[in-house]
């Protein structure tokens, strides 16, 4: 394998209804920088049905070039179609690097890819590097059960693939009008040759959990004690108008539902008032919440971690904190209605 | 009569871990080795489907010696058979390492009996990567399905699966030909209590236990560490953030100074006072 025929950073951009999601853009983001410091191009790969208008997008996004498979066969993402196309793909024009978005598709895409062709891949990234002289990409991940974080290498093989965690990197501003090269690529592949087939897609609409689309969330840890002491996560949630998050070992413990739970394994999240009560702070809940713009944590423990990562921290007993908090709270937003009922 | 294979790992409880603060390296001693508990899922997942099509379940791990107990585990929550791959040769795998191991070893049950179905957790609590299950799926040629959240049929006189696959706002009901790999959803069941004969035969029962030696058109190359195109360079804990103001007082006055904080962005509370 001569590493020098493998250039360029790829990403692999996501479609949802006909839009790319915002992890692909932050890909882009990421990808640019890694592109630069490697002077190297940034190149995105488009897999679907008429897909080809969103290479537009990618372009404003930061992306020097765009690869698009547009064939009926992709109208849905099948683990099968899709990665024949993007080993089709690789194959030809041979990238250094491919981030993947650490989504379902995104893992499930890299996961196939990675053993055909074959190579290293590193999971769940939330930090990004590249050698300049060698091109050797440092991922870097929380690992151990996010106790540690730990940089990964691939020296030997290539390409570099890494699947990146939503929300962790940052999209550049769109550039209205930017454009690059679109190289059309398809493959020869028949229904039958695939052995899945898409019967339905289900839309679940009923109050469906989006934490990461929160501006307040209230999250709680073990140190709440039992599910009855959860209950005033849900509280001070409700006084506020926020979220419930929580942290990994609260879901495991089955006090709420996975889609609440807040870091590596679950949500990352960026509202912009995080209330942390009764957690503890482990590296894998911080990863999920650190870029929170107002972070408040509420700990028994002077030591919990936590309050390295809080920009307000209270050492004390969230049963006789949060109630207090409740009461003074309602009666301060009511006292602002009134003024603001004056003054009109 | 179908044949579902689960596959699963012995993993330290990364709950309780402690870390060596000078070393940065995980106190293995300190944390007991579990079933992974995603992997409970996938048994549970495996069993149901026999016990309601007829047939065999068998579990296959690679670890240590003592990974025996983990297969037990699965014994009781009710797997037919087990299967144990140690050897020194497999120490140090990745993903792609680890999925080459567990395919040799699945490719020498099937020569047992053949194989119409696997099984894996949605990922392990100490790797938490979730890419061994695909890697399988991929080494053996079969189509992977992730992220499966529900069962609806498998039918192996027609040869097919059909399943539900969560997506990040829904789910796609997806069909599939067998034999073919499922990784599973902790939501996809919950795990009863073992029943006590289950339990009796666990502790009776002793898996298979194959050394690399025993499996065949074996390419050592391609294990353990030498196998691993992925290396750990670098382990570290991070740069401890500069922490925040403690907010000192009487819990009254906690309160107080916090609300204060709070209060500075009201636009976000009167928004939704407005709503």
């Amino acid at each position: 394998m001569d590493f020098k025929d493998y250039q360029g950073v790829w990403v692999f951009i996501e479609e949802k209804d006909g839009e790319i999601p915002s992890v692909s853009l932050e890909l882009l983001g990421a990808g640019r920088k890694l592109a630069d410091k490697r002077g190297v191009e940034l190149a995105g790969i488009l897999i679907g049905e008429n897909i080809k208008p969103l290479a537009q997008t990618v372009f404003e996004y930061g992306a020097d070039t765009v690869y698009v498979y547009d064939q009926p066969i992709f109208k849905h993402y099948r683990t099968e179609s899709f990665m024949k196309a993007l080993l089709d793909c690789s194959n030809k024009h041979k990238p250094e690097i491919i981030l993947f978005g650490a989504t379902s598709t995104g893992k499930d895409l890299a996961s196939a890819v990675a053993t055909d062709l074959p190579t290293g891949l590193t999971a769940d990234t939330t930090e990004l590097d590249v050698e300049e002289e060698t091109g050797l990409l440092l991922a870097s991940r929380p690992a151990f059960g996010g106790n540690i974080m730990a940089t990964i290498l691939c020296k030997k093989y290539r390409p570099q693939m890494a699947t990146v965690r939503a929300k962790v990197m940052k999209a550049l501003p769109p550039q209205p009008g930017r454009s690059g090269k679109i190289i059309e690529e398809s493959i020869s592949l028949q229904e039958e040759d695939i052995r899945t087939k898409v019967l339905e897609i289900v839309k679940e609409t009923t109050k469906k959990v989006r934490i990461d689309e929160a501006d307040i969330i209230v999250a709680g840890g073990k140190g709440l004690g039992s599910p009855e002491g959860f209950q005033l996560v849900h509280e001070l949630a409700n006084t506020l108008g926020g979220a419930v998050g929580a942290s990994r070992d609260v879901v495991e413990a089955g006090w709420i539902e996975h889609p609440h739970q807040v870091g590596q394994t679950g949500v990352t999240v960026t509202p912009k008032i995080y209330i942390a009560i009764g957690i503890s702070g482990a590296i894998q809940h911080i990863v999920g919440m650190k870029n929170s713009g107002l972070i408040i944590a509420i700990n028994k423990d002077s030591e919990a971690p936590i309050f390295d990562a809080c920009h307000y921290g209270i050492v004390g007993d969230a049963f006789e904190i949060v109630p207090i908090l409740i009461k003074q709270f309602k009666k301060a937003l009511n006292r602002e209605e009134v003024s603001h009922v004056r003054e009109v | 009569m179908l044949h579902i294979v689960a596959c699963i790992k012995q993993v330290p409880d990364t709950k309780i871990i402690k870390m060596n603060p000078k070393t940065n390296t995980m106190d293995r001693r300190t944390a007991p080795a579990i079933l992974n508990p995603y992997d409970a899922h996938a048994v549970e997942e495996a069993v149901r489907i026999r016990d309601k099509y007829g047939g065999t379940v068998s579990v296959v791990t690679m670890g240590p010696p003592p990974a025996v107990k983990a297969i037990k585990k699965c014994i009781e929550i009710g797997a037919d058979e087990g299967y144990l791959i140690t050897d020194r040769r497999f120490a140090g795998a990745d993903t792609l390492a680890t999925s080459y191991a567990v395919t040799k070893a699945i490719e020498k049950i099937s020569k047992i009996k053949p194989v119409d179905l696997i099984i894996c957790g949605k990922m392990t609590i100490d790797g938490d990567t979730g890419q061994v299950g695909p890697g399988i799926a991929r080494r053996l040629d079969i189509p992977p399905l992730t992220s499966v959240n529900k069962v609806v049929e498998v039918n192996q006189e027609e040869g097919y699966a059909v399943v539900h696959r969560k997506l990040e706002d829904g789910y796609e009901v997806v069909q599939s030909s067998l034999p073919c790999l499922f990784s599973v959803e902790k939501t996809i069941n919950e795990v009863p209590y073992s029943p006590f004969p289950n339990m009796l035969k666990a502790a009776r029962y002793q898996p298979h236990i194959w050394s690399v030696d025993d499996l065949e058109d074996v390419d050592i190359m391609q294990l353990g560490l030498k196998g691993s195109p992925t290396i750990v360079s670098k382990v570290w804990a991070p740069p401890k953030p500069q922490g925040g103001e403690i907010l000192e007082g009487s819990s009254q006055d906690q309160v107080e100074k916090l609300l204060a904080v709070l209060l500075e962005k009201k636009e976000l509370f009167q928004a939704k006072e407005g709503v």
